[in-house]
């Protein structure tokens, strides 16, 4: 019989052939990817309606609160209602795929516990129900944008690289968080917060120019310490074009920021994911 | 051909005393053990880290087409050493080579989901376990006959039976086709007959000559299938070699039993002023080569006890109970007029009648047919293993006892 391959297996030695054995197992990680999109909405009546009522409802409460009610004023030339709804979709993107990916571990624990595979291929198959759900709520938004009459420019040539960064940044605090979500619960309370305040502290009711308007205030600089500001600010200039308030600068420091957190991350990841079965 | 090299294998856990069974803590205890520190308090709560070796310097080499039974108490280490060989986590010391395809089923039907359908949880099941699409597909309509779960194919498996549910789980791993099999106590779970298929399915496994490692508590399936056993106690590979040695040591070692209690003299035998009890003593004739009792074994039973009154008419009652508490029999002897002194009695219980399990016995001693002098509760235990001969199944044998009465079978007509 043909030995088709020889497997050492010592302390530390995971690590050899990692990436090599991510590769091999790329199927389980679409299967497992097939798994979570087709169970996400199993018995329910809308099924995937809700990735379009979901942003379109949040949209209309905005509307009548800040809007109608606040008299927030948004950017010249933008309809605020298509603004909210640009915030929205990115914000919900960032906010499932980063929930879905601190959860990706304790959910799959049978799995973790019973078979060896690289414990990425787990946060990484969790992106796809937080991107589809986008995929639909970016149709829900082209035809608001039609209903307005609000056509992009030429910044939509930059949508891939904004989805992509938002992908790093909720690839960038998961991991981290999914890590210690193996070991300590409290994660599991604390991320709905962190979704429900990051709802206001950044630019999704209304525009960073309205913030820009206060420089000098105590809290402007703390407010585009916030990476996901200059995300979402580029990710609305990126679909409303120029009108939209964009301050580039801010881009340059969130996007080191990003990949430094993602780098940290993918290590601690990697240093713990041995471990996770032991404490899981 | 060494297809499994181990060598110093360790795997060490830390327990800690203060939180016991307490694996997930909170941020909160992080916290306040930082400050408990912190500030120098906390040394009379100090947590014990206590080092617990859940295997410790073990060495074993597999061959080629070796079929090894791994048995030991629980807690031994023998999943421990499942999941190291499965990847699942690392050893803390030592190092294991492998050569070949390892597929480790330390459960049937890992990860299927309970919304998904049959179908969809056949590709998903046997992508967590390791086979390509196309390996699945070729496998597909096999996988279905065999779990006999066709008309359900497209039915959530939440709404399955757990019969068929497990049905299906072995069906996909049985498609596997590695060249080292890892099971862990799969056949723990389903009905007889679908351990029957398990065990037919390993056996037509090895019979290809591929390597398996099989964990089981079940020494009837192990002996039958295995040629070489590991034995392991408290993290250690205590010996190994072939089954019926390896099974023999750890069945004479484990065996909760007590086979006899003796008292020098009357002041410390349990009695009263009448009848103090000298010994008891359980006595297997044990079939050459074997250690332990079995359900072929016959055993005897000795009792002796001083009768401290001058003339009294005594008899010896028994009873056998399962250790559960339900009582199997009870016999007595014939009353006699005994003077002080020495008495002995022996009690014969014969092979092939008790069914295999533990058991507890009970004496009293009784005057005149009708009063209770004292009684000798739980004096000895002992434990019966099973025994097959000629039988292709290893469930659970029904009953509380096994007797081999003349039960005759013949064809009575020939139907032409």
């Amino acid at each position: 019989m043909a030995h088709s391959e020889e497997v050492i297996i010592e302390a530390g030695h995971g690590a050899k052939n990692y990436w090599r054995d991510l590769w091999k197992n790329r199927e389980l990680l679409l299967i497992l990817s097939r798994r979570d999109l087709s169970v996400r909405y199993k018995q329910t009546v809308v099924g995937a309606g809700w990735a379009v009522i979901r942003p379109f409802a949040t949209m209309l409460v905005m509307v009548f609160v800040f809007d109608k009610v606040a008299k927030f004023k948004g950017d010249e030339g933008i309809p605020y209602p298509l603004m909210v709804l640009a915030g929205i979709t990115i914000w919900n993107f960032f906010s499932t795929t980063f929930t879905q990916i601190s959860h990706s571990i304790l959910l799959n624990s049978n799995l973790v516990t019973k078979t060896y595979f690289p414990r990425l291929i787990m946060p990484l198959s969790s992106v796809v129900v937080g991107f589809v759900d986008f995929i639909i709520s970016i149709v829900l938004y082209v035809l608001i944008a039609i209903w307005y009459q609000h056509f992009p420019s030429w910044q939509l040539l930059l949508f891939p690289a904004f989805v992509l960064l938002t992908l790093a940044a909720s690839l960038a605090f998961g991991l981290f968080f999914a890590v210690m979500n193996v070991r300590f619960r409290d994660i599991a309370q604390l991320i709905p917060f962190i979704v429900q305040i990051g709802f206001y502290a950044c630019p999704i009711a209304y525009s960073s120019s309205m913030v820009e308007a206060n420089q000098g205030a105590w809290w402007y600089d703390l407010y585009y310490l916030n990476p996901m500001v200059s995300i979402i600010d580029g990710f609305k200039w990126c679909l409303l074009g120029d009108g939209a308030f964009f301050k580039v600068s801010s881009l340059y420091s969130t996007i080191g920021f990003t990949v430094a957190v993602l780098g940290i991350s993918i290590y601690y990841f990697r240093k713990e994911e041995n471990s996770f079965v032991d404490y899981i | 051909m060494e297809v499994i090299v181990a060598e110093d294998i360790s795997k060490k856990y830390i327990i800690d005393h203060q939180k016991k069974a307490r694996k997930n803590y909170t941020l909160r205890d992080t916290f306040s053990e930082k400050f408990k520190h912190f500030f120098g308090k906390g040394e009379e709560d100090e947590v014990e880290h206590e080092e617990f070796w859940a295997l410790r310097d073990v060495n074993f080499s597999v061959n080629q087409g070796d079929r090894v039974g791994i048995i030991g108490h629980n807690g031994a280490g023998k999943s421990t050493l499942l999941k190291i060989l499965s990847k699942i986590t690392e050893p803390t010391n030592g190092r294991v080579t492998i050569k070949g395809r390892v597929a480790s089923l330390l459960e049937v039907g890992t990860g299927f989901h309970p919304e998904l359908t049959g179908r969809e949880n056949i590709f998903l099941n046997g992508a967590i376990l390791g086979m390509k699409r196309h390996e699945i597909k070729a496998a597909f309509d096999s996988i279905v006959d065999f779990a006999g779960v066709d008309k359900f194919l497209d039915t959530p498996v939440k709404r399955y039976s757990s019969g068929m549910y497990v049905r299906l789980g072995f069906a996909i791993s049985a498609h596997l086709s590695p060249e080292i099999l890892i099971i862990d106590e799969v056949l723990a779970v389903g009905d007889a007959d679908f351990q029957k298929k398990c065990l037919g399915k390993m056996r037509d496994v090895s019979e290809s000559g591929r390597t398996i490692l099989f964990v089981s508590h079940n020494l009837a399936a192990v002996q039958s299938l295995c040629n070489r056993a590991f034995y392991f106690e408290h993290g250690r590979l205590k010996l190994q070699g072939d089954t019926t040695h390896v099974v023999n040591n750890y069945l004479s070692h484990v065996a909760k039993t007590t086979l006899e209690h003796t008292w020098e003299t009357p002041e410390e035998g349990p009695g009263t002023d009448e009848v103090r009890f000298r010994s008891i003593r359980v006595k297997p004739t044990y079939a050459s080569g074997k250690l332990y009792i079995d359900v072929t074994t016959p055993i005897k039973v000795h009792i002796e006890f001083w009768n401290m009154a001058e003339r009294a008419d005594l008899n010896l009652s028994l009873h056998l109970y399962a250790f559960t508490g339900e009582c199997i029999f009870n016999v007595g002897t014939t009353s006699q007029s005994f003077d002080k002194g020495l008495v002995s009695a022996t009690l014969d219980i014969p092979g092939n009648f008790l069914n295999d399990g533990s058991y507890v016995i009970s004496v009293m001693v009784v005057k005149d047919t009708s009063t209770v002098l004292y009684q000798l509760s739980e004096a000895v235990s002992f434990e019966v293993e099973d025994h097959r001969e000629g039988v292709t199944w290893y469930g659970k044998w029904p009953g509380y006892v096994r007797p081999q009465f003349n039960f005759q079978i013949s064809q009575s007509e020939v139907l032409v």
